[in-house]
């Protein structure tokens, strides 16, 4: 260590900068999860708003990589590199390893070391348990940059099973009535069967087109989903009284028409909000989030013990306000191009085409 | 309070009417007493907790989390009552004390608040916040705050109640909920009694309750022929809201057509009503006796309170259809020339003032009569109404003793520019659509309709939006200017609030003109020349 020379390890101010492209990493010459097409790229995960196409290298875990090539096909871009969970790479003045994130299959935090001063960026994260991916580890640092897509203490996610033992409860008060769930492609979807089979729904599951590549994905990752079929090609009969899965796009518009007097739910944190809930039109609201809720959050802050920390897309300012009163510097960064998980306005999305984008 | 709590939930939550009384009634179905009257209360309207105002429930909230992520969190959340129930902390010795005991009942919690003494009420809604989840939260402060806002009006409620009582007595009606209603309070156990059968029907209600109005029929032109015109008697048609002024044991009230109490927004009328009786009107707004537009009235409509300038600016009048009660007289098993008869001299001996007498209209016969309705192009009529002279005033919509004989719709043929997606069974379909015509170059919206078109037509109309969308703007679309409607509209009346300048009445698509150019539309021009008056 050259501790010798330089008394200070330098601020990662000094070495991390906000560029239109995303957040760079100078000493690395690599960005994390860049908007825009770049030389390098470090991908989080796989959504749409981290993992975009046409970066000349990439590096991610291999299942990230697996959900890359599956979702962009060729314009994936260029060399793809992957680095397992708790492997070290050196690039350029810097070492960076993979951390598991638990918020997705292949999920990562990103751990960048630069002359003894370590910045973990989070990407997306959760703390609760999830049978599709490895859980959060928290790695002690000196900036710790995270999200706070529901930063505001309304949002305090419920335990999942009492959620889907709502959605239980309905399907046998309403046996004659299709039930549609709307579930993003990447993650929500797969970690929502496993909690339907952890709950005791053996019944087959019907899904959305859109929903089943990355459910055949997870699969071959050893992900266990159970007997799934396709919505899309069922009579309106079979539909009676069962359980489908669509993007949330296409289940209040013409795709849904197929079904039999459905009752709309949505799984989705944002659902905690009755008025957010209503003006969607979902009938049947299931808050399942796979973000850190509001005391996951805090709970985090503390686990990582970063003296300070910067404050990424979603609600930073009561994160923020948080972080500051529990001594702990803290900034919003402004990164932009992140959609709100569920956002309603999901960039080309069409009922019944690609829907089930978006993070 | 949990059940209570899952049915505030589910009510937010069910987008359909039907589904709202359907789980209305299987609550009285299956709560027990009071529970299920307090519930009932709650949903009227009937109850009120003055100490718990907004402000100290917000103060509350900002004595258990920091006050800036409060103020934070209730911007973003919009509802006070819903932020306080997400946000109030819930500590680990109230998880473990609500795992070991029940938490408080409805009818704790009304018994609590009514007994509560000043300064009370505070402590005791802090202790329930922490022995409740979320959900019973939510339930919790929206009772006490009065405000339920959850989309079921009392309207609502009663006619569940009525639909869940048809299974024990098949043949109530809402109306004889409504008519009773006034003679009862909370928790309203003879009522619940009467409907499932244990008990006599409760006395009519007494008081300045509402009494159920009577409503009529459309006329259909097969109806007219069947009809003897010597057994009605023609009136116009006034271009308000129906109303009833109800005076009686010094109180005073105002109610719609559905029994809201309009009171409040009205005291220019309420002043007036210096007498002891029940009456039927319509409300307009006058000047000097001189019907405004409709879109004057319009500006007093929906507020808890008016301004000195809008009492002056669009005074409210009072024109008199009929005489329910005069004093404690009930007058409703008159015939309707008797009734007439005793307004017209209850009229003449009280003259209150911003009242006048809707006049009769004498015809011989039915093209007279035609000729009449059509020639009546000034403000304020609608229509005609025809009364059977023998009919008694009868609650509800009975068909034969009313009818309705609106003027000739009016028409235009207009150019769809924007199309916006339903609610409940319409979500997947575009179905409501804003229309405008020419104005030079440009085409300026003049109205959004929604109905006259069969399932089959709304499907093709929202292919063709799904086809001709131009840009999006969330749950709307603009469209090309393509596709002419001819829409029809009861009336058009001057409006700032339009960049047109012209507000239609009841627009409504009449049909769908898929082979006519848009160009071909009409103009500003057409429709300006329609305007009233």
């Amino acid at each position: 260590m050259s501790a010798a020379l330089h008394t200070e390890r330098p601020h990662p101010d000094r070495w991390i900068k906000v560029l239109p492209e995303g957040l760079f990493v100078e000493p690395g010459g690599f960005f994390i999860d860049p908007v825009r097409p770049v030389d390098r790229a470090v991908v989080t995960h796989g959504h749409s708003d981290h993992a975009r196409p046409g970066n000349r290298h990439v590096l991610a875990t291999p299942a990230t990589l697996a959900i890359m090539r599956r979702r962009m096909g060729e314009a994936v871009g260029g060399s793809l590199q992957p680095l397992d969970y708790g492997e070290t790479l050196r690039i350029g003045d810097t070492s960076v390893r993979l951390a598991p994130a638990g918020h997705v299959l292949g999920s990562a935090q990103v751990v960048v070391e630069h002359r003894g001063s370590r910045v973990v960026v989070s990407g997306d994260y959760k703390r609760r348990f999830d049978r599709t991916c490895a859980p959060f580890e928290p790695v002690p640092c000196d900036v710790f940059v995270t999200e706070a897509t529901f930063g505001l203490p309304v949002f305090r996610h419920p335990p999942d099973l009492a959620e889907v033992g709502k959605l239980l409860h309905s399907l046998a008060l309403f046996p004659e009535r299709s039930h549609v769930v709307g579930t993003y492609a990447l993650g929500k979807c797969q970690r929502l069967i496993t909690l339907l089979r952890a709950a005791g729904y053996d019944r087959p599951i019907w899904l959305h087109g859109a929903l089943e590549p990355l459910c055949r994905l997870y699969a071959e990752f050893g992900v266990e989903l159970g007997e799934l079929r396709q919505a899309t090609v069922a009579a309106r009969d079979e539909l009676k009284g069962a359980l489908v899965l669509a993007p949330p796009g296409a289940v209040a518009d013409r795709w849904a028409r197929r079904l039999a007097d459905p009752v709309v739910a949505m799984a989705s944190g944002w659902m905690r909000v009755r008025q957010r809930a209503r003006q969607r039109g979902v009938e049947l609201p299931l808050v399942i989030s796979d973000h850190a809720d509001w005391d996951e959050l805090c709970r985090t802050l503390e686990d990582v013990g970063a003296p300070e920390i910067w404050v990424t897309h979603g609600r930073e300012e009561a994160l923020v306000h948080y972080a500051t009163q529990r001594g702990i510097r803290a900034r919003a960064l402004a990164l932009i191009g992140f959609e709100d998980e569920d956002s309603d306005e999901v960039p080309g999305q069409e009922a019944g085409g690609t829907g089930g984008e978006g993070a | 309070m949990n059940r209570f709590a899952a049915l505030i939930d589910a009510l937010v939550f069910m987008p359909s009417r039907n589904g709202k009384i359907r789980l209305l009634a299987e609550h009285f179905a299956t709560a027990p007493d009071p529970e299920r009257g307090w519930a009932l209360a709650a949903l009227t309207g009937a109850l009120s907790f003055r100490e718990a105002k907004p402000a100290a429930i917000r103060e509350l909230a900002a004595g258990r989390v920091d006050p800036e992520l409060l103020a934070l969190s209730y911007d973003y959340v919009g509802d006070l009552a819903e932020t306080v129930a997400l946000i109030w902390p819930e500590r680990p010795e109230h998880l473990r004390d609500r795992a070991n005991s029940l938490p408080p009942s409805l009818d704790e919690v009304v018994e609590g608040l009514r007994t509560a003494k000043r300064g009370q009420v505070l402590e005791r809604v802090e202790g329930w916040l922490d022995s409740l989840d979320s959900s019973g939260r939510f339930a919790l402060l929206k009772l006490i705050t009065g405000a339920l806002r959850i989309g079921v009006s009392a309207r609502l409620a009663k006619t569940a109640l009525a639909e869940w009582g048809k299974l024990a007595r098949p043949e109530v009606t809402v109306d004889d909920v409504e008519e009773v209603w006034h003679g009862l309070t909370a928790p309203y156990p003879d009522l619940f009694a009467w409907l499932e059968g244990r008990a006599e029907r409760p006395a009519a209600g007494h008081g300045a309750g509402f009494r159920p109005m009577m409503l009529s029929h459309p006329l259909e032109e097969e109806d007219r022929a069947a009809l003897d015109p010597a057994a009605y008697a023609a009136e116009w048609k006034w271009d308000g809201i129906r109303v009833q002024l109800v005076a009686r044991d010094g109180q005073r009230r105002l109610y719609s057509r559905t029994g809201d109490d309009v009171s409040a927004a009205f005291p220019d009328v309420v002043d007036h009503m210096s007498f002891d009786a029940v009456l039927d009107g319509e409300l307009l707004v006058a000047r000097d006796g001189v019907v405004a537009p409709f879109n004057d009235l319009q500006q007093r409509l929906n507020r808890k309170t008016v301004t000195a300038q809008m009492l002056r600016d669009g005074p409210a009048w009072v024109r008199l259809y009929d005489i329910l009660f005069d004093g404690d007289e009930d007058l409703r098993g008159l015939s309707f020339v008797e009734r007439r008869a005793r307004l017209e001299r209850w009229y003449e001996a009280v003259r209150p003032l911003r009242m006048d007498l809707s006049p009769l209209v004498p015809f011989a016969g039915w093209d007279e009569l035609a000729a009449m309705r059509e020639g009546a192009r000034e403000n304020g009529i609608e229509g005609l109404m025809l009364k059977r002279r023998d009919s008694a005033y009868l609650a509800g919509r009975p068909k034969g003793p009313w009818f309705k004989w609106k003027r000739g719709a009016l028409t235009l043929d207009t150019v769809m520019m924007y199309a916006q997606r339903g609610h409940g069974k319409r979500s997947s379909f575009y179905s409501d659509y804003t229309f405008g015509v020419w104005r030079g170059e440009e085409l300026v919206p003049v109205g959004k309709a929604y109905s006259g078109f069969t399932d089959a037509e709304l499907a093709e109309l929202d292919r063709w939006v799904r086809n001709h969308t131009t840009r999006r703007y969330g749950p709307v679309r603009e469209v090309e200017p393509g596709l002419v409607l001819e829409v029809a509209f009861d009336s058009v009346h001057p409006s700032n609030r339009h960049k047109s300048g012209l507000a239609m009445r009841f627009p409504r698509v009449h049909r769908i003109r898929w082979d006519k150019p848009a160009h071909e539309a009409d103009r500003l021009e057409t429709l300006a020349a329609m305007v009233a008056g």
